[in-house]
This record gives structure tokens, sequence and C-alpha cells, in this order.
């Protein structure tokens, strides 16, 4: 009786979803890109020490479409996008389901910051689509989503809203605590904030800035508190990449976690990757946005718990 | 042992050598990094409550608590006393130990008593209890000023809304979670 009740009451939010669903297609067919569809089933993923696959014997589930997107990308498809299912082990609170659905595009010949702006063009859209004008309300909040976003180094969030500054929670290996419990929550209160050049230990695969060599080219996109995307110019330096995927399955076997093999294919596919960048943003916590949901739960039809 | 991933509202675990009872519990994951387990804790031996967050590394000892199914025998002053279903042991909990669970304790009831090195620290009741009203004010036919809801007092003290049919002598259920009235008792 109660899950019908539930279910029932979630046919606004779920209205929202399918409008942002069809709006992000539409935004990226109206640029040109090719929507693709890469499998979701894989025989490992990428190694990185956070993120844990869930199991479908022999292979994987993807935790994201990251690694064959990008080797399509070297193959010359220079402008794709693809919405999809992802799947991460042991990760469930109110923003976060095991099985969840992101948005990722890639683009030939630019750089992050090119990126940024096709964010900011992005929800414009969709926030027009849904014929709210330009600004948004979350969580009694209201939001302007105009141009230009506000942009914000993590060296500077850190000294403007962190108890310890960048280099102190470093060493104190607390960066992702002082970040996640004390930065984010600050971020994209009036206006959406694009936190950007992060710390080369957090690169993952991202290029290292060429005018500032201690941080890389990463940038998330916080409204409302809310974290929504992560995005990089791509690190195209295969030998790199190898020493970074060996570091983190290094941290992982620290942890007690398996370490992944060395996913050959993509790093011979880096090399030939033009200079790009690419973003994974979260579609559910989208929805959250524009439905105005305090929880993940009620954006999705069905959680784990409701099955 | 528990890791961190083992975290949930409810689970009682050691700090500081004191047992803890978690009463609440957010996950929070920034983007690529690892997970923070963010809690509120109760110590079960003092009442007080602290913020505490955890990482993915953190391992935790269950608390050294044990449940023993009691029954509940008498009251006698301050002292509530029960005796151990297994080996007919009594023993006796003060008023603070026993908390709001006084309003619902009869006699030979079955409880359940939570013990940390052989100390009685908490009691468990169960869900629904039946009590005797003792007192109730009058009904009053076409009463519409007083609403739908009468306050009543049971057998143990325990002051109760019911609905107005409900009479001294009737014996009544209660939700033991809520403290709330839930049906008339027949017979």
């Amino acid at each position: 009786m109660s899950a019908q009740w539930k279910l029932e009451a979630k046919r606004e939010a779920l209205e929202t979803r399918a409008c942002v669903l069809h709006a992000a297609r539409a935004f990226f067919l109206s640029r040109d890109y090719l929507e693709v569809e890469t499998p979701n089933r894989i025989p490992a993923p990428l190694p990185e020490s956070h993120i844990d696959a869930l199991p479908a014997h022999p292979w994987w589930l993807h935790p994201s479409p990251e690694l064959c997107m990008k080797r399509m990308l070297a193959a010359g498809y220079g402008r794709i996008f693809q919405i999809s299912k992802c799947y991460r082990s042991a990760e469930r609170g109110p923003r976060h389901l095991p099985e969840f659905t992101l948005l990722e595009w890639y683009r030939a010949d630019c750089d992050y910051r090119q990126l940024m702006e096709d964010c900011e063009d992005l929800f414009l859209y969709l926030s027009g689509a849904m014929g709210i004008g330009t600004r948004v309300t979350y969580r009694s909040r209201l939001i302007d989503l105009s141009k230009p976003w506000e942009r914000l180094s993590v060296k500077e969030a850190f000294d403007r809203y962190g108890s310890a500054s960048l280099e102190r929670a470093l060493e104190q290996d607390r960066f992702e605590e002082v970040l996640a419990l004390e930065i984010e929550p600050r971020l994209g209160g009036r206006k959406p904030t694009l936190l950007f050049d992060y710390p080369l230990a957090f690169a993952s695969l991202a290029r290292v800035s060429k005018d500032n060599p201690a941080f890389a080219e990463r940038f998330e996109i916080y409204i409302g508190g809310l974290e929504l995307a992560n995005g990089f110019s791509e690190l195209t330096d295969a030998e790199e990449q190898r020493r970074r995927f060996e570091s983190e399955n290094e941290v992982r076997q620290k942890r007690g976690r398996m370490p992944w093999p060395m996913p050959e294919k993509f790093l011979e596919a880096i090399s030939r990757m033009p200079e790009s960048a690419g973003i994974a943003l979260g579609v559910d916590r989208m929805v959250m946005l524009f439905a105005d949901s305090a929880s993940i739960d009620d954006v999705v039809s069905f959680t784990p718990e409701e099955l | 042992m528990y890791s961190a991933s083992d975290l949930r509202k409810n689970l009682r675990l050691m700090l500081d050598d004191d047992p803890y009872i978690v009463v609440d519990f957010q996950f929070v994951k920034p983007g690529k990094g690892q997970s923070l387990y963010r809690c509120k804790l109760r110590n079960m031996l003092t009442g007080s409550q602290i913020d505490r967050t955890f990482r993915e590394v953190d391992t935790f000892k269950p608390a050294d608590t044990e449940e023993k199914n009691m029954q509940f025998l008498y009251k006698e002053g301050d002292s509530y006393h029960f005796m151990d279903n297994e080996n007919y042991e009594q023993i006796a909990l003060t008023e603070a130990q026993v908390g709001d669970a006084k309003n619902f304790l009869i006699e030979n009831m079955e409880c359940k008593v939570l013990l940390f090195r052989d100390r009685p620290i908490d009691i468990t009741l169960p869900n629904f209890v039946d009590v005797v009203v003792t007192e109730a004010p009058p009904w009053i036919k076409g009463d519409t000023v007083s609403g739908n809801y009468k306050p009543v007092i049971v057998e143990t003290g325990y002051k109760v809304s019911v609905p107005p049919f409900i009479e001294q002598g009737e014996k009544i259920r209660i939700d033991t979670r809520t403290g709330e009235y839930l049906t008339r008792v027949k017979g």
C-alpha cells in the first residue's frame, strides 16, 4: 500500500525527468553531436581508487561509459554524447544510487573552458524547455542560471569556505572531508559554481594545466550545493595515464580492494586522441534540481529498496 | 569488526571504550573521492550525543552489549525489578535507566533488557501493550467542542489521547514506539 502511494506521488518528478531527457537530447542534436550507445557490460572498469564496479559475471557493469567513448573519440568521432545507466557498488545515500543515469559528452579540439560554456548553455536550454525562464528554485533558494556562472578555483574555495587552506588539507589528508562537508554545501547558492583546477593528486584523467603545473584541468558543477558534473581537458599522454592508473591501483590494494587490469586498448587509444574535453553529468541530480527534490529517491521510478 | 560501510541507523558500536548507538547517518561522497559517513551517535551510558565523520578505512568493534529476555516483576520506590528468564536471577533498574518504558511496564510483561558488561543500560518493550484505563472523563454525547479525542489515564499512570467512546475500566492497545492509542481491546 505505502509503496503504491510513493510511486503515485512521484508523477510530477518523473514528468520533469522525461522533460530533462528529451530537452538534453534536443540540445546536443541541435549542436551536431552524434548520440551513441556503448556496452554497459565491459571486461573491466578503468582503475580508480574510490569507484567500485558491480559484477556481471564474468565481466562488470560499467561505472561510466568513459572508456568506450574515448576509444570512439580517438577513432575520429569528434562530437558524441550518451545517456546511459551506470552502476557503482556501495554507493547509497540521499544523492547516490547504485544504479543511476549519466549524460556524458566529448568534444574534439576544445578544452575544459569551452566545456564550461557548453554546461551554461545546456542548463539554460533545459530551463527554457521547461518554461521556467532563466531561474530555478531549489530548496527555497532562487538560483540564477544566466551566463556567466561563477568560476571558482579549488584553491580559492578552500581559502573562502574551508577550515583549512588547500595545502594544509592535502598535508593532513583532509581534502575530501573539507570539500564535501564544508565547501560543497556553500557552492552554487545564487548562481551555479564551476569549481576548477584540482590538485594533481585528484587529477584523475585530466590534463595537467599548462599555466599552473601543480593543478589539473578538471572542474565540477555545483548548483544549490548539489554536485552535478565532473569534466576534464582530457589527458592524451598514455604514459602519464598509465602511471596514474598504477598509483590508483596501489591505493586500491592498500585499502583491500582488487586492483584492475591495465586497460591496454584504452591507453593505446588515448595516445591517438585529439586535444579534447569531456564531461559526465548526473541526470538524476539534474532532475532533483529542476523538480526541487531533496532526495534522489524522489526522481527515479523505483529505488532498489522499493523493488 | 564493522567497517564504515556497515554503518546504519541503530547500529551499536564501541567508540573510545563506550558503547554508542547510531541515531542518524548520512552517506557523502565527493566526486571521484572517498566515501564519508557522517554520523550522529548517542553514548548509551551517558545519553550525550556526538557528531562524527568516518572514512571508508575506519573499522569498529561491535558494542559489548548483550540483549536478554526478561520479565518485569514489580516496581518498588524508584527501582524496577526484572527476572532473567533463563537463570531466574533478578536485577533492578532505576527509573532513569528504564526511561520512557516506565509508561508501559505491566507486571509479568516480557521485555528485552540490554546489558553492557553486565550492567543494564536499555530496555526494549513489545511493540504493543494492552492496558486498563483507570481514569476517563465521561463521554458527553453531542459534545463537539472538545474535539474527537479526550485524555485518559491508564494503569501505569501514563496519560494518552483516545476517542471519546473509551470508558473507565476498558482495555486499550498502545503502540509503545509512538506512545499512541491504537484500538480498544475487547474482553
